[in-house]
């Protein structure tokens, strides 16, 4: 169980992480979601003691970070795959932080087995590929077989089997009642694993919701219906009594999976469609309107500069000057 | 993988819990340990000794000290020189002096290379008390340098006093055997604690050993421009308290008469050490990994 309580970082002017309360449960996956440059990042570095907070406050099963004795047999974390020393081995890179802890050396091979590092023990971890880099810092995070395993974005740079193998290591883990949170910008990916959401952006909480209830809350279905006699299926519609949520000059929009009783309603009145079709909100667009107010590097349109409004042919504008 | 071990009393969460279902905490089979200084000392000799750099820089002191000393007394030995009344022990400074760059280096590198590599936000992670950190780090280091210098330097001093018995040299008391062999090592093993701390501090392996090669040189050189005689007080000080000549003071050939003697640099060195070393642990605990 991790809790923080009105969590706050400040750096000079800039606040990177803004009165964050929430907590992180045993037994379930909790994903950590923001857009880059959302606080991720140092939220987990305060969890782990290494930034200290402006204000505010976040605990262990209740303890602070730097009251563990032990820390690796608490909570294991897996921050940055790159910070270790490039020119040391796997196997004494995890020996020095079990020895720190008073783990037994033996753990340390039981580890690198269980990321399948067993094979490149003794291989300096710069020669590493960042999918080898990422499971040696989850052999880190495991070293100790601690109750809480934070993970901050483990998913990046790997390959599909990489992360399929990620994704059923944190469900066997949390099966297994211990708690893990873990840290991603990409919302389809929380989808697969995650039974809790907590979602950030500029530091500040947006929402702490299970899983169920964001994808009962934000993924809409609906009917698209395009058809050149709109009004006439709009009364159709409305005596039906079906409404209508959006429509345009030839679309509509109806809530709800109703696509077949709209295509008979159709038929009787003898109207023609030229689209009929069910469209279901991903949670992608649901977590990026969520976030939308909140994104701190902002792309400038979604065409480059100059090429904007009618299209012109390159240059045009040099020459007319 | 361990196996799960039967449910442990859940804490009861202060504020209500979110829907969900509800399971035990998870106990592991690995014994808990009050850990201490000695883990992380444990942990820090591992890490010294499995990377290359500290073969290196330690391989190279070793050939700089005796290679030097060994040849410098070969050199003495063959030529007519008279040296009675001179110490035999004396030509051991030239090699300690080139030998302790690597010494500096590797002190540097022991606090400031975890910053460039990024293992220092693993190490804080697997031992929070930085303070703890910081003093293993401390403590393998002045063994591994002391012994070390010790064993280079002793070689050197027996080898100069059986090939220069020929050229007339006294034969040390033990007080100076001592000194240039003990003292040196315990003077050059705090010169790296110094640059240790000072690694901590600045977080950059080559801004803190450039930082430190400077301290080392720099009085020296600056002296040698003060030619006006306003500053001759200035110079005088900075000529003898140079790291360079507290390192001759050990074998009593100072540069000049009045400054630092005995055992002085020593302590002025102890001083100087804990100072910064206080310093470091101090900003150590301050500011973010």
């Amino acid at each position: 169980m991790i809790e923080l309580e009105g969590l706050t970082k400040r750096y000079g002017e800039k606040v990177a992480v803004n009165n964050l309360t929430f907590a992180v449960r045993p037994g379930i996956i909790t994903g950590f979601l923001g857009p880059n440059g959302a606080g991720k990042s140092t939220t987990m570095r305060m969890v782990l003691g290494l930034d200290r907070p402006t204000a505010g406050d976040v605990r262990i099963d209740g303890k602070h970070y730097d009251e563990l004795k032990d820390p690796l047999k608490y909570i294991g974390a897996l921050l940055d795959a790159k910070a270790v020393h490039g020119g040391r081995s796997a196997y004494h890179h995890l020996l020095c932080l079990a020895q720190a802890n008073g783990i037994p050396a033996k753990r340390v091979h039981e580890v690198l087995d269980v990321v399948g590092l067993t094979a490149v023990a003794k291989k300096k971890a710069k020669g590493f590929s960042l999918g080898m880099g990422q499971r040696l810092g989850i052999a880190a995070a495991l070293l100790g077989d601690p109750r809480i395993l934070m993970f901050d974005e483990p998913v990046n740079g790997l390959d599909p089997e990489g992360i399929h193998w990620i994704r059923n290591l944190m469900k066997a883990l949390a099966a297994q009642g211990r708690t893990v949170f873990v840290s991603s910008h990409l919302m389809s990916e929380m989808a697969l694993t995650a039974d809790h959401l907590v979602v950030i952006g500029q530091g500040r909480l947006l929402a702490d919701t299970s899983m169920a209830d964001f994808i009962a809350q934000n993924s809409r279905s609906y009917v698209r219906v395009r058809t050149p006699q709109r009004e006439q299926l709009l009364d159709v519609l409305h005596e039906a009594g079906i409404t209508v949520a959006g429509s345009g000059s030839e679309v509509l929009e109806v809530e709800g999976d109703k696509s077949e009783r709209i295509g008979e309603l159709a038929a009787q009145h003898r109207i023609v469609l030229h689209e009929l079709s069910p469209q279901q909100a991903s949670l992608e667009e649901a977590f990026m309107r969520l976030t939308a107010e909140s994104v701190e590097y902002h792309a400038h349109g979604g065409q480059p500069a100059g090429q904007q409004g009618a299209q012109q042919e390159w240059g045009a504008e040099w020459r007319r000057g | 993988m361990s196996t799960p071990q039967p449910p442990m009393p859940q804490a009861a969460p202060d504020r209500p819990a979110a829907p969900g279902p509800s399971f035990p905490s998870y106990a592991s089979p690995i014994p808990v340990v009050r850990t201490h200084l000695g883990h992380a000392i444990a942990s820090e000799w591992t890490k010294m000794k499995s990377v290359r750099s500290t073969m290196w820089t330690l391989g190279v002191f070793v050939l700089l000290v005796v290679g030097i000393g060994l040849l410098a007394g070969a050199v003495v030995a063959g030529s007519p020189s008279d040296l009675s009344g001179e110490n035999a022990l004396s030509l051991g400074l030239f090699g300690l002096l080139l030998g302790s760059m690597c010494i500096i280096t590797l002190g540097v590198l022991t606090t400031a290379s975890e910053y460039g590599t990024g293992m220092v936000r693993t190490t804080m992670t697997a031992c929070p008390s930085r303070g703890r950190v910081l003093a293993a780090k401390a403590v393998v280091f002045f063994l591994v340098a002391f012994v070390v210098t010790l064993v280079s330097s002793s070689l050197v001093a027996v080898a100069h006093v059986a090939l220069l018995e020929g050229n007339g040299a006294e034969d040390p008391t033990g007080g100076e055997w001592l000194k240039a062999t003990v003292g040196i090592s315990l003077y050059i093993a705090l010169l790296g604690l110094l640059s240790l701390a000072v690694g901590s501090i600045v977080r950059h392996s080559a801004g803190a050993i450039t930082l430190m090669i400077g301290a080392v040189l720099a009085p020296l050189v600056i002296a040698l421009f003060m030619f006006a005689q306003s500053l001759a007080g200035v110079r005088q000080a900075l000529l003898e308290y140079s790291i360079p000549n507290q390192l001759s003071v050990f074998y009593t050939q100072s540069l000049s008469e009045s400054g630092p003697s005995g055992w002085d640099p020593l302590w002025i060195a102890l001083g100087v050490t804990a100072v910064v070393f206080a310093g470091a642990c101090a900003l150590l605990e301050k500011r973010d990994v």
